[in-house]
């Protein structure tokens, strides 16, 4: 049995949180968080072990492992404070707001070989691990463009009073939805060696981005464009898409499907023939044994177990959130420099789109 | 006495489980009411007088056109699935989940300054919101025959793995005494599901869940569904028959039919040819069973 508390019991949380508690090998000893009244519906209804300090959560309850979801700003500390306690971490995306300290803790993770995971999702959703395996095979051959793209209803009005409005606790549609494409990228392609022509635009919000555009450069001469808009209504939840060019075909995978065009028929991969091919999430989706919102939510829970009693790396160790913390940070940087250099008729616009 | 068809709501607000393409293809096509009544009047045409559906905003303007004609829809009933999940999961992004449940809950005084301070909840004050929520989610089938009401799966699961037990009660006891509706439990998890009822004296409940030949989304296992559905004392309601159309209609009914204790089996489709060919099929496929 895992002994495992949980912090932070906003949606993901207290999806986590059911979860976890669903799961054969996971005991739940405590959760934390700030609202005291959410605790005590917890306590009186489930039994479950309420703190409103992490702190004493970690001294009194001596967890295996702790599941970090709060808003994003405490994510460094309370990651510093269970791994200096030798705790396994699972910790939500976006991983820590600054990459140096982000850095520090991954090496931290490595260094006391503590099993580390950030939770990006994506990275479990069959059709996107379905090309990362033919990727791998080599069936497209030499990859020459890549586009990622996130779009979904978050920011729908010009409000917004949680932590998501506001850039400095890790808000913005760069932190919350960009950042899924930009990990996915890294799953799939690698980092990019720059970004360039990177778009940072407010379309509602007062303080953070609601849309994000930029084009990515490999030392290897491969391309990419991401895009990514947290103020569409016309998805009706988050929506990723990966589409890719190359020399022998190229694929294009969601949530739902993937879409294989193969220019002959591939060595590595017998079942394709050339001309297109599509499988669905259906016939790609390995089962698991608690079902939420997503058979994707559940695999990382338990992949994050099963690594933990294995000792084993994760599939998304810190390490991987921190190139995605990275990239966005380059990105942001370059949205500035690239509004700065705007031609002065633009400059002006530019300021205002930019927050 | 459940109908042995009921008809489904997922293709006309953009649900494929399949295909993002054919999800958009569908709200586009769906896009009005006028359209989705068609469809619904072709169902109704062909005998299946049960719509099951979500508590969508858009479903109220089914409801108002359901009220303005009953001589039309004499035997028409419905079965609402509350609450609609991706409403509450998008404002609990926008404003956090206590945030959103305020957003949901009437502005009655005494319950916002309750939330606001953090007051320790009683019982009462728990199955208060739950009742509240409820009744709010249901405001759209006033006058309108509603004899089953569906706990979506969304909040079925979430209940099951968080063990907050007591929200199935206060959801049972509420539909029953308010409604006189008998309640319903959607879920992906359905051999758990049954233990929990069970032990909370939940008797012969009717379930709604995945059941299909492929296994999909079928938590524990197609052969534990299958010996729960053999074995244990509950009333079926088959979802996802067809797995979004990754099974073709006649290798899908015939898996569901050839378990006789399925009551019941929901499925969408668009046209009324699609209608009528399964309405055929799952009939055929009865009698032979």
């Amino acid at each position: 049995m895992l002994r495992a508390a949980l912090i932070g019991l906003g949606k993901m949380g207290v999806s986590h949180l059911a979860i976890l508690r669903a799961h054969p090998e996971v005991d739940v000893v405590a959760v934390c968080d700030a609202s005291s009244y959410v605790l005590e519906v917890l306590k009186k209804y489930t039994g479950l072990k309420g703190y409103t300090d992490y702190r004493e959560l970690l001294e009194r309850e001596k967890p295996d492992a702790v599941l970090i979801a709060t808003p994003s700003r405490f994510h460094a500390q309370i990651v510093k404070a269970a791994l200096e306690r030798d705790l396994h971490v699972y910790c939500e995306k976006p991983f820590c707001l600054d990459v140096a300290e982000g850095s520090r803790l991954a090496q931290l993770a490595e260094r006391k070989r503590l099993v580390n995971q950030v939770g990006y999702h994506y990275r479990f959703v069959a059709p996107f691990r379905e090309m990362k395996r033919l990727i791998d095979l080599g069936v497209l051959g030499q990859i020459h463009h890549l586009r990622a793209e996130a779009y979904g209803p978050v920011v729908l009005r010009p409000s917004g009073s949680t932590w998501r409005a506001s850039g400095a606790e890790g808000g913005g549609c760069l932190y919350d939805y960009a950042c899924h494409a930009i990990d996915l990228v890294h799953y799939l392609f690698g980092r990019p060696d720059a970004v360039a022509g990177s778009v940072l635009n407010r379309v509602l919000s007062r303080q953070v981005e609601d849309e994000v555009y930029s084009t990515l450069f490999y030392a290897d001469g491969k391309t990419g464009q991401l895009a990514a808009n947290w103020s569409d209504e016309s998805h009706r939840k988050m929506s990723v898409k990966l589409s890719v060019w190359a020399s022998k075909g190229r694929m294009c995978a969601d949530r739902q499907e993937i879409q294989v065009y193969l220019r002959q028929p591939a060595p590595q991969a017998p079942e394709l023939a050339s001309g297109w091919n599509v499988r669905y999430t259906t016939q790609l989706t390995p089962p698991v044994w608690f079902y939420l919102r997503g058979e994707e939510y559940s695999a990382q829970i338990d992949h994050f177990v099963d690594c933990v009693r294995r000792r084993s790396p994760t599939l998304c160790p810190f390490s991987a959130a921190v190139d995605a913390d990275l990239v966005a940070a380059m990105m942001r940087k370059d949205a500035q420099r690239t509004r700065l250099e705007a031609p002065p008729a633009l400059r002006q616009s530019a300021l205002q789109a930019h927050p | 006495m459940l109908p042995r068809i009921l008809f489904g709501d997922n293709q006309f607000f953009g649900v494929n489980h399949m295909s993002e393409d054919r999800a958009r293809a569908q709200a586009m096509r769906f896009h009005t009411t006028r359209s989705v009544l068609e469809v619904l009047d072709a169902a109704y045409d062909e005998g299946i007088a049960v719509f099951m559906c979500t508590t969508h905003e858009r479903i109220a303007d089914i409801c108002d056109h359901v009220r303005a004609h009953p001589a039309r829809y004499a035997a028409f009933e419905f079965y609402p699935c509350l609450p609609y999940g991706v409403k509450y999961a998008n404002a609990a992004t926008e404003h956090g989940v206590l945030g959103a449940l305020k957003l949901f809950l009437p502005q009655s005084g005494a319950l916002g300054a309750l939330l606001q301070g953090g007051v320790s909840l009683a019982r009462r004050e728990v199955g208060t919101i739950g009742e509240l929520l409820i009744d709010a989610e249901l405001k759209m089938f006033r006058g309108l025959r509603t004899p089953v009401i569906f706990l979506q799966n969304l909040v079925t699961d979430l209940l099951l793995g968080l063990r907050f037990d007591e929200g199935f009660r206060i959801f049972a006891e509420h539909v029953r005494k308010r409604y006189s509706a008998e309640p319903g439990f959607i879920t992906m998890n359905l051999p758990r599901l049954l233990d929990v009822l069970e032990t909370l004296g939940i008797d012969n409940p009717i379930v709604c869940a995945s059941i299909n030949k492929l296994g999909f989304r079928m938590c524990g296992g197609i052969a534990a569904y299958e010996t729960a559905i053999a074995t244990r004392r509950f009333r079926p309601v088959a979802m996802s028959v067809m797995a979004s159309g990754a099974i073709p209609p006649q290798e899908a009914l015939e898996y569901v039919c050839r378990q006789p204790q399925i009551r019941s089996i929901v499925f969408g489709a668009s046209s009324r040819s699609n209608i009528r060919h399964t309405r055929q099929l799952i009939e055929e496929l009865s009698a032979a069973s």
